[in-house]
């Protein structure tokens, strides 16, 4: 130490200089706490940790990833089909209908008692004899099916025109923009009315497209990919605008990028977040509208099962069998409400103004 | 001329323009003209400081020389050749850009390697992963980053280590010029002074000419062989860095260089400041004749009947003024 403060200036004294003398080299530990940096993370990765210390997003993957394992477990473990009227031994049961959970009919005590094992019925049995849980189960897998297939279709087309939209600006963006204002403007439920009306008569019914999902579903797919892709595009195109007003896509146009080098590597990385929440939240709006639609008896064909068109059904026995009504009901605002909570939770993860 | 021109200039302007279309009402579009009519040459390792107030072009000259703006009238040379917008992609391995601002000029989403790395791809400058991340590591020991920060993302850097990894981007390419559009302004200046003798020093290495924009005098002053001067949209001055700070002509340049604050107390005082009148026109509605008439102490009536063109006044000299 000594030999190194011989070697400073001497300090003037009249000068406010601190004194040399005061200080002392740091050791060579002192020095690796300065090295000692947190490990460099990902975006990605950060995010997820966030996400992971979130107790209602977490409660809301598990719900969610609870309710697919019984969607895909429950076909396989109940002897029964949602199609399907309960028979006994191969023989018609006439007190089959309506019965509450866990109970049994006459013919299946009966058959019990001979010693026979029969699958309970957990959640009782519909107005035609057909076993209710299984057909809660297919209803929610339909529902569940056209909120993901919807919001993907949401997804590709309102990233699609948001993006060109937002990138191209100028005359492009205006006119993009205002037939979105003019689709923004139609109102949704009467659209789908009409094109449900429309397609019955003009849609052949052996493409077997339609024969799976009924007209009425083809007409749910083809409104959210008429409609309801308009505040996803929106969305996307003000990020874009906000991401190309940023120095770094400058830099890339100087270094020579192409525009589809810039999108690919700086525009799309950079606006991933927000895309992915909005999808998370369009998921839940989707099953929302599926399930009004059904309860307002224009959504899936029978005798195919879907949470709303469930609840419609329940309707008629609504006091003397509640659980019909319940049931379907609750998984309803299960899953709508996990999918939203799972938004948000993505939202405040990866969000990244929300960060600062 | 062009033909001694062509060995003797790397970068040549003459009489750019770039007119932004401005709404102002219904169906009205007005030309705001950032820049109006401004000629200059640039030699291979040659520095030309640009200075001027806010708003006075500055940025606009440096962006359209690369075309990221499409100019809207006069030409530019690089090696002798015309620069177009179609043929500009084969000059952008040689003309290179330092931002101004290192926070919003390197994107949050990549590491550094990548962002140092872009480039190379963009001209496909490697033939092996393991080439480009030698390439890389090179480009950062050239300005001083270490190694291990090559797996770090943006954030974690200060800003003067950002300015030094939005240096690294631009050398990656090998450029024969860089603009620096403001490059050390958003630093503090501690990390100016190491930014600045890092410019120095890749010239000196490296041979790379610049066109230095600034509003910094001082820095200017410093780091240039010739200086210009600008003020809304049209050059004023230009000449050698040291014949401009002892013998400025152009009134603009007399009041700019008065405010540049001098570190003796003694020579200070007796400095005498020049203040402005009033405040810069608006480049929407620009006085007649010459640009700087509005606020001169020594306009005339020619002053606002016909703009000076830029003459010389010796020793490459040039000098836009009726009066001095």
């Amino acid at each position: 130490m000594s030999e190194l403060t011989e070697n400073m200036p001497k300090k003037n004294p009249l000068s406010l200089q601190i004194d040399p003398k005061r200080f002392e080299p740091a050791s060579e530990d002192e020095k690796a706490q300065q090295d000692v940096m947190h490990a460099s993370t990902s975006f990605f990765r950060d995010g997820m940790r966030k996400l992971m210390k979130n107790p209602l997003a977490v409660a809301s993957i598990i719900t969610i990833v609870v309710i697919i394992l019984m969607i895909l477990i429950v076909p396989k473990v109940v002897p029964y089909g949602y199609d399907e009227i309960i028979r006994v031994n191969g023989s018609r049961d006439k007190t089959v209908t309506n019965l509450a959970p866990f109970q049994y009919s006459e013919k299946e005590q009966a058959a019990i008692a001979a010693g026979e094992t029969i699958f309970p019925h957990i959640m009782g049995t519909d107005s035609l004899g057909r076993d209710y849980f299984v057909r809660v189960v297919e209803g929610a897998k339909v529902s569940l099916s056209v909120g993901l297939f919807a919001s993907i279709l949401v997804l590709i087309i309102g990233v699609i025109y948001g993006s060109i939209s937002g990138y191209k600006g100028g005359r492009v963006d205006l006119i993009m923009m205002r037939i979105v204002d003019i689709i923004y403007s139609l109102p949704d439920v009467l659209i789908i009315i009409l094109l449900s009306v429309v397609l019955n008569q003009t849609l052949d019914p052996n493409n077997p497209i339609v024969k799976a999902l009924g007209t009425n579903m083809v007409a749910i797919f083809v409104v959210f990919g008429l409609l309801y892709w308009v505040s996803m595009a929106r969305l996307v195109r003000g990020e874009i605008l906000q991401i190309k007003n940023n120095e770094y896509i400058l830099a890339a146009q100087a270094m020579g990028g192409k525009s589809g080098h810039i999108i690919r590597t700086h525009i799309i990385p950079n606006c991933i977040s927000v895309i992915i929440i909005t999808t998370a939240l369009q998921i839940p709006s989707a099953i929302f509208t599926e399930s009004f639609l059904s309860f307002m008896g224009m959504g899936v064909q029978a005798p195919m099962p879907s949470l709303g068109s469930l609840a419609n059904s329940a309707r008629q026995g609504l006091q003397s069998y509640p659980w019909q009504l319940i049931f379907p009901a609750v998984l309803i605002v299960l899953i709508v409400l996990a999918f939203n909570l799972l938004g948000d939770g993505l939202r405040d993860a990866f969000d990244p103004k929300l960060r600062r | 001329m062009s033909e001694t021109n062509k060995s003797e200039y790397l970068v040549e302007v003459n009489h750019l323009k770039e007119y932004f279309p401005i709404r102002t009402g219904w169906g009205k579009t007005t030309m705001l003209k950032a820049v109006d009519d401004v000629s200059f040459a640039i030699k291979p390792g040659e520095t030309l400081g640009l200075v001027g107030e806010s708003g006075c072009g500055k940025t606009t000259v440096g962006r359209t020389l690369l075309h990221l703006y499409k100019p809207t009238d006069g030409e530019i040379r690089f090696n002798g050749e015309l620069v177009t917008s179609k043929n500009v992609h084969k000059f952008r391995k040689d003309m290179q850009m330092v931002f101004q601002d290192p926070y919003s000029s390197l994107d949050p989403r990549m590491t550094v390697e990548d962002i140092i790395g872009e480039p190379l791809d963009v001209h496909k400058l490697y033939s092996t992963k393991a080439e480009r991340h030698q390439k890389v590591l090179d480009l950062m020991s050239l300005v001083g980053l270490n190694a291990e920060h090559a797996t770090r993302y943006i954030h974690e850097f200060s800003g003067g280590q950002r300015q030094r990894i939005g240096i690294a981007r631009a050398l990656a390419v090998n450029p024969k010029f860089i603009v620096c559009d403001e490059p050390v302004s958003a630093l503090d200046v501690s990390i100016q002074a190491q930014v600045i003798n890092m410019f120095e020093e890749l010239r000196e290495k490296l041979g790379v000419a610049y066109l230095f924009i600034a509003h910094d005098l001082l820095i200017v002053h410093h780091i240039s062989d010739r200086i210009a001067v600008m003020y809304l949209g049209h050059m004023v001055e230009m000449a050698e860095a040291d014949e401009l700070n002892d013998n400025p002509i152009h009134p603009y340049t007399l009041s700019l260089l008065s405010a540049v604050p001098v570190p003796d107390p003694e020579k200070a005082r007796a400095n005498k400041r020049i203040i402005l009148e009033g405040d810069v026109p608006s480049p929407l509605n620009m006085p007649s004749g010459c640009p700087f008439r509005t606020r001169c102490r020594f306009a005339t009536e020619q002053c606002a009947k016909e703009r000076p063109a830029l003459t010389d006044r010796g020793n490459g000299h040039m000098v836009a003024c009726w009066n001095k």
